[in-house]
């Protein structure tokens, strides 16, 4: 799945921080409208479920794209250990951010909901209804929202610790591209130290 | 492609780099407890509200949390067209909608006795043969006690009953009334209503105020009202000492033929409160004639069509939508709760309430 590159393609870098975006204001969304009564509660909704699947649509974009560009090695230095954690939590990140709008999609239809994505354009039903399944599918939801949470946090504080401290060049291949990350003052840290080209 | 000068050097060097990461990490960590409540303990949510009502009346596993006591209706709705004028709702259009009903009484208990409030409620889930749906909950009464989400919670924290007495302490109910004057077109009502014989017979009112918008996006406020045709003081089954006489009395009237309402539209004036549902509007607002409610079956709620279904106010198709009324977006937030609620105990998940026989009648 890696390759002798040394940054994310263009497609790839765009879909990942545009999807960091979403998906971020996604969990943000999701557990604010359901502590809220107020109509925080219905707008929050109404922008939930349409940005549910438009990430469900570029996650699988994001894949097609990822099997055509294959990423960056990780450096050949790094504890295997990490490697392992990096590996299981970009997999774990892919399958949460499929698995969730499906399972929010699956929930509604299982409630007997319609799944409205705005005032008129609705969804067909992806599940039978069934209490039983509603009760099943939204305990998911939010579970694994949860888990999306502490995966993102896990992966921003990895993002941080390569850029900052390991300076090995895992964050830059993100944020810049191949050409250019010779010319442009890298971005990303903006205290006294500054990333060194990590290129040979 | 590692700088080997970054690991070489003593970790101090980095302290100032692992502070960032860990204040980058507790701020977002911190954000997300604010917004997801758990760090904003005296917000008023959907949880405080479903729990407040449980304190108050018991946990009955598998019913829901409020007008828990109830029977499922069916049939459907048979627009004349007249609305269409002012929504592009398919409900509207000329032709019958099917729907599945539900009446009820306010209360957490599925078995408390009919006669024990004068409120009956009426809810809808109108199936447009575009998917869409429109779901709709109504009372037997024209006006709501109180006008936001925050009051509602107040007054149910009022009404607990003390543990000692096992009734509300009047003291309480008397200091929420007195500082809730917004409550006194509800008391006056309250004050003559009776408990009805019927569920065939009463008025079922929006309460909330909502948007029609029609086919050129003109948008008008409207309240809705279901109003019988049936008329009699009740049938001739003798209910006394039967608590559940509105369920014997609607299968005996159904048994006979079906019950009809006409659903009244009040179209607003500018002006006219839509965020207020203690105050009525002026009598003298036009009023249209959508159709003919026409309900054929019913069936106990255990087993019926309705037992699964949320009647939540927010569900609406294209053509109506919601007004500026607090009371909306808080009703769906808590439906949504005792939803969760009771389809979990339904599917016995761990951590729920067990549901418990029905108790003997004393």
């Amino acid at each position: 799945m890696t390759s002798d590159v040394k940054t994310f393609s263009l497609p790839a870098r765009v879909l990942h921080w545009l999807m960091a975006i979403m998906i971020l204001a996604m969990l943000f969304i999701g557990v604010g409208m359901v502590a809220s009564v107020s109509e925080r509660h219905d707008w929050l909704l109404r922008i939930h479920k349409p940005l549910g699947i438009a990430i469900l649509i570029l996650a699988v974009v994001r894949l097609a794209v990822r099997l055509r560009h294959p990423p960056p090695a990780l450096p050949a230095d790094l504890p295997a250990v990490q490697k392992l954690a990096a590996h299981a939590s970009h997999w774990l990140l892919y399958i949460l951010m499929l698995a969730m709008p499906l399972i929010g999609w699956a929930m509604l239809s299982a409630g007997g909901y319609p799944v409205m994505l705005s005032d008129s354009l609705r969804l067909p039903p992806i599940f039978p209804t069934s209490p039983v399944a509603f009760a099943v599918l939204r305990h998911m939801h939010g579970w694994f929202a949860m888990l999306l949470f502490l995966t993102f946090l896990a992966h921003m504080g990895a993002a941080l610790y390569h850029g900052l401290i390991r300076r090995d060049g895992v964050l830059s291949s993100m944020v810049r591209g191949e050409k250019k990350a010779e010319m442009i003052e890298p971005v990303e840290v903006s205290e006294s130290v500054t990333e060194p080209d990590t290129r040979p | 492609m590692h700088d080997p000068s970054a690991t070489d050097t003593p970790p101090k060097r980095h302290l100032g780099s692992w502070a960032l990461i860990a204040a980058v990490v507790a701020v977002t960590v911190g954000t997300f407890g604010y917004v997801g409540g758990w760090l904003a303990p005296h917000r008023l949510t959907p949880k405080r509200i479903v729990d407040q009502l449980q304190d108050n009346a018991g946990t009955f596993a598998g019913y829901r949390r409020n007008h828990a006591k109830g029977v499922c209706v069916t049939g459907y709705f048979d627009s004349n067209g007249h609305a269409q004028a002012y929504s592009s709702a398919e409900v509207f259009a000329a032709g019958r909608t099917p729907l599945v009903g539900r009446f009820a009484i306010p209360g957490s208990n599925p078995y408390a006795p009919d006669s024990s409030v004068p409120i009956r409620s009426m809810a809808l889930r109108l199936a447009q043969a575009n998917g869409q749906q429109w779901r709709t909950g109504m009372n037997s009464m024209p006006v709501f006690p109180v006008s936001t989400p925050q009051a509602f919670y107040d007054q149910l924290k009022a009404q607990q009953p003390d543990p000692a007495t096992g009734k509300p302490d009047p003291a309480k109910v008397a200091a929420f009334f007195a500082a809730h004057p917004e409550t006194a077109a509800f008391r006056a009502w309250a004050k003559t209503a009776k408990p009805s014989a019927s569920f065939a017979t009463e008025n079922y009112w929006s309460l909330d105020a909502f948007v029609f918008v029609d086919s050129a996006g003109k948008r008008q406020a409207v309240r809705w009202r279901m109003v019988p045709e049936a008329t009699d003081a009740g049938s001739d089954v003798d209910n006394s000492g039967n608590p559940d006489y509105l369920a014997s009395d609607l299968a005996q009237r159904l048994s006979q033929g079906p019950l009809r309402w006409h659903l009244l539209v009040t179209l607003a004036q500018a002006g006219d409160p839509t965020n207020d549902a203690t105050r009525e509007w002026p009598a003298d607002r036009p009023t249209i004639d959508a159709g003919t409610l026409v309900l054929e079956h019913t069936e106990p709620q255990e087993s019926g069509p309705c037992r699964d279904i949320n009647y939540d106010p927010l569900v609406l198709p294209d053509g109506i939508e919601a007004s500026d009324d607090p009371l909306l977006p808080a009703r769906s937030a808590a439906y949504a709760d005792s939803y969760l609620r009771r389809t979990s105990e339904e599917a016995h998940l761990p951590g729920t309430a067990v549901a418990q026989p029905k108790p003997e009648a004393k």
